[in-house]
């Protein structure tokens, strides 16, 4: 080969090292993001039902109930405007609290109850998670939209 | 006193530090000798005085000083000692001022063995990085005094988060910044290059050692963070994909390129524009990670800091010092002359193989990183993007790098035989897929990823014993000898493929064959999990130093014969009232059988949610990494770096003696 045609094929070799690169990106983006939704906005029926999504807000206060398996806990995260219901099956993080903030990943069902597959651990007692303080921050300014 | 005597300190350092910075620079450009000698005692005093600083805060910790806002705030008199110490680089300020003294010691380090490189070049890069430990003290004094008075002082401290109370948390931050501040040293050389327009082959090799040993560093520092975060989280997990992990990643990505290019340049003298441009990368994504751990943009695990004008601070250093440095290098580069040419199968073909692969599988990861923040910088919404993308991405794209891995060390520089590493290479091959292909089956059924798994570790391994038999063909002597007297260069690059070989094995079999069940448990109840029955003993009160504990007792036992018995805790902690999940976990080199417990069932007695786990070969994932480790370190004590420094001592001593 010519040192030209080498290079080429150099050329070659990356561009299509790359290409399949992006490809690989795109589909498992299209298929993987996992997008959040606050209790007002599930509520408001902005929030799909066929895929996976984040919910995040406080757990309400006096809501955490346990079946009687021991492991099936069930609770209520609301934006202090709006709340939704929650199942979760596992163990839960040690800071997951009444009136603390909480982010779970999972689905919502048709009758309106979230089952969560997991819910986020947050390792410090004073921080919120920043999905948590968003939503309660959207809720926040409804009210006050509202009011006005 | 103490603590005003430390901040007095950190602005001496500063002052060096800028001294350390302008006249080395500003003699390296005039031929001035006087003004180039100021680098070294400078960087040695910075690196006094950041220590002396860093000493006082260590001591404010130590004797509980809570008029010290960041000791209130970040200790406890309960602490046990050793964690008060640590305490020192647990928070956002500590941590910031032991990566300037870090910093300070690797100048120091490079001033010490920097004895056979040109005046002009050794003054450049200590003059460098006299610039970046600028940065990071003005940021730590102007934003984030590790020595703020609390006035009134406090009664007693807040504590320190419970979950970086472990041995794991004493060395991974101190080791990771060894190797993020470590690529500082890569970075200032290129810099140091690109400023003086020599890109000889000679630079390659001063910058080689250092690399490497940077790399060694960060690998041990992730691998700690990896291995804390396996037993302390007490999800049973190594590896969460969470953006303050890909920040440690991402640079060692680049790292892993950069060592791999560096040996193309220093070898053929070939690359040297794109190993330029790979250490500037290499050091910006470790300033990135910094930024993105440091200034609280991320929702995880260790974002404890929140504050946009610390967000900014770094933010414009992090332009200025990318932003700088690729101007740099667009103005400089295209003059470099690149070395000999290369066929399309030689080892430089395969380096830039593996060297394109990481920078794709580099490039996927920051996307996944960078993207949620960009949406929600843009008020796009809120995403996250979890590990299902990365796993999907990053290991298609790994596999042929890992595929090429076990090659590129057979195969010659400049010109090699396709066929004739084939003919090398077809039993290993043969062996490597039987064994992908049959011990799935042997072990659970047809699955195609431990088959992968087992394939690749086979494959490098069998490479590897290649790779040493080709060595050893040739010469004189007893087995021993000639091994002992193979270059530790070859040694550590063997050892750290090895390394990969037995991490990938152990990621084969435990994300496969691992088994995790959540159970409701009450004294005398038992439970079963992949063959082993565990039988709660109930828990009894048990008093930490600076904690209470519900203490659980497990016994664990394999065909009636038993095997141990696990003592998990649920932790109080006295200061916050913080609770906690320590795991207890029996290790061995084939499994570990882990125990976390969940909560306490109300109205029941002592019955409890206990997280039972069944992990196959999980120590061979930090066994590779520690001979990943170790092979670093043995590549850069290799002799021939010590002989380019004393031929180079010679002539200027006979030098000497003629003038």
């Amino acid at each position: 080969m010519k040192p030209r045609h080498k290079k080429l094929a150099l050329i070659t070799l990356v561009v299509a090292a790359l290409g399949v690169a992006v490809a690989l990106v795109l589909n498992a983006f299209n298929s993987n993001l996992v997008f959040f939704f606050s209790p007002t906005q599930i509520v408001n029926g902005e929030a799909p039902t066929s895929r996976a999504f984040r919910i995040g807000g406080l757990v309400e206060a006096g809501s955490i109930k346990r079946e009687a398996d021991g492991l099936t806990t069930t609770f209520v995260v609301t934006d202090t405007a709006k709340s939704i219901p929650v199942t979760y099956t596992g163990i839960l993080p040690d800071l997951f609290k009444e009136g603390k903030g909480v982010v779970a990943e999972g689905r919502l069902g048709s009758d309106g109850r979230f089952t969560a597959t997991q819910v986020l651990a947050k390792h410090d007692e004073n921080y919120m998670p920043p999905e948590a303080a968003h939503a309660l921050e959207q809720a926040a300014k409804a009210q006050q939209t509202i009011v006005k | 006193m103490i603590p005003e005597l430390g901040h007095f300190a950190l602005i001496l350092a500063l002052l060096l530090a800028l001294t350390q910075s302008i006249l080395p620079l500003v003699g390296a450009h005039r031929g001035n000798l006087t003004l180039m000698g100021v680098a070294r005692p400078a960087a040695q005093g910075q690196f006094v005085f950041t220590a002396l600083a860093f000493a006082c805060l260590a001591y404010s910790f130590l004797t509980n000083d809570f008029s010290v806002e960041n000791v209130a705030r970040n200790s406890f008199s309960q602490l046990p000692e050793v964690y008060r110490f640590t305490a020192t680089w647990g928070s956002h300020e500590g941590s910031l001022l032991l990566w300037v003294l870090i910093l300070a010691f690797w100048s120091t380090a490079v001033s010490v063995f920097s004895r056979h490189l040109p005046e002009d070049m050794a003054a450049r890069v200590i003059g460098v990085m006299g610039l970046i430990s600028v940065g990071f003290l003005a940021f730590l004094l102007t934003t984030s005094n590790p020595f703020e008075r609390l006035l009134p002082a406090a009664m007693d401290g807040n504590d320190m988060n419970p979950l970086l109370q472990d041995w794991g948390m004493i060395i991974h931050p101190p080791m990771l910044y060894m190797g993020y501040v470590g690529f500082a040293v890569a970075f200032a050389f290129a810099i140091a290059a690109l400023l003086s327009g020599k890109m000889d082959v000679a630079w390659a090799r001063w910058s080689r050692p250092w690399t490497t040993v940077a790399w060694a560093f960060l690998t041990l520092g992730i691998v700690l963070g990896s291995w804390w975060a396996y037993r302390e989280l007490g999800w049973g997990g190594w590896w969460f994909w969470d953006p303050t992990e890909n920040a440690s990643f991402m640079p060692w990505l680049a790292g892993t390129a950069l060592i791999h290019s560096l040996a193309v340049t220093e070898k053929r003298g070939a690359f040297k524009a794109w190993t330029v441009l790979l250490a500037l990368v290499a050091f910006s994504l470790s300033l990135l990670g910094t930024f993105l751990v440091r200034s609280g943009v991320l929702s995880s695990v260790h974002a404890f800091a929140t504050d946009p004008a610390r967000g900014a601070f770094i933010l414009g250093f992090l332009a200025v010092v990318i932003g700088g440095s690729l101007v740099l290098y667009a103005w400089r580069a295209p003059k470099m002359i690149t070395g000999s040419g290369f066929t399309w199968f030689s080892r430089e073909s395969l380096l830039l193989a593996n060297n394109v692969i990481l920078i794709a599988a580099l490039g996927s990861v920051l996307l996944g990183t960078l993207y949620p923040l960009f949406m929600d910088a843009m008020g796009l919404g809120k995403i996250s993007v979890g590990p299902p993308y990365f796993n999907a991405v990053f290991v298609p794209v790994m596999v042929p790098a890992l595929f090429l891995m076990a090659i590129g060390p057979l195969v010659r520089w400049k010109e090699a035989s396709l066929p004739d590493v084939a003919t090398r290479l077809k039993w290993a091959l043969a062996v490597a897929l039987a064994i992908g292909l049959l011990l799935p089956l042997v072990l659970d059924g047809f699955n195609p990823w431990a088959s992968l798994g087992f394939f690749l570790a086979t494959w490098i391994t069998l490479a590897v014993l290649a790779g040493f038999a080709d060595r050893l063909k040739y010469g004189q002597g007893s087995l021993m000898h000639k091994l002992s007297s193979l270059p530790r260069g070859f040694w550590g690059m063997q050892l750290a493929h090895f390394g990969m070989a037995v991490g990938i094995a152990g990621i084969a079999v435990v994300a496969n064959y691992q088994s995790e069940r959540d159970v409701r448990m009450e004294p005398g109840s038992y439970a079963e999990l992949a063959g082993y029955t565990f039988i709660f003993r109930g828990t009894t009160e048990h008093e930490g130093p600076n904690y209470r504990a519900a203490r659980g007792t497990l016994e664990v036992s394999q065909n009636g014969k038993p095997v141990a018995t696990l003592h998990p805790e649920k932790r109080t902690y006295n200061a916050g009232g913080m609770g906690m999940t320590e795991a207890a976990v029996h290790p061995n080199i084939f499994r570990d059988v882990y125990v976390a417990m969940g909560e306490q069932l109300e109205g029941q007695n002592d019955a409890w949610t206990v997280r039972l786990f069944y992990k196959p070969f999980i120590n061979w994932l930090w066994f590779g990494a520690l001979f990943m480790v170790i092979g670093g370190f043995l590549a850069a004590s290799d002799k021939r770096y010590r002989i380019a420094l004393r031929s180079r001592e010679v002539p200027k001593h006979l030098a000497a003696q003629g003038a």
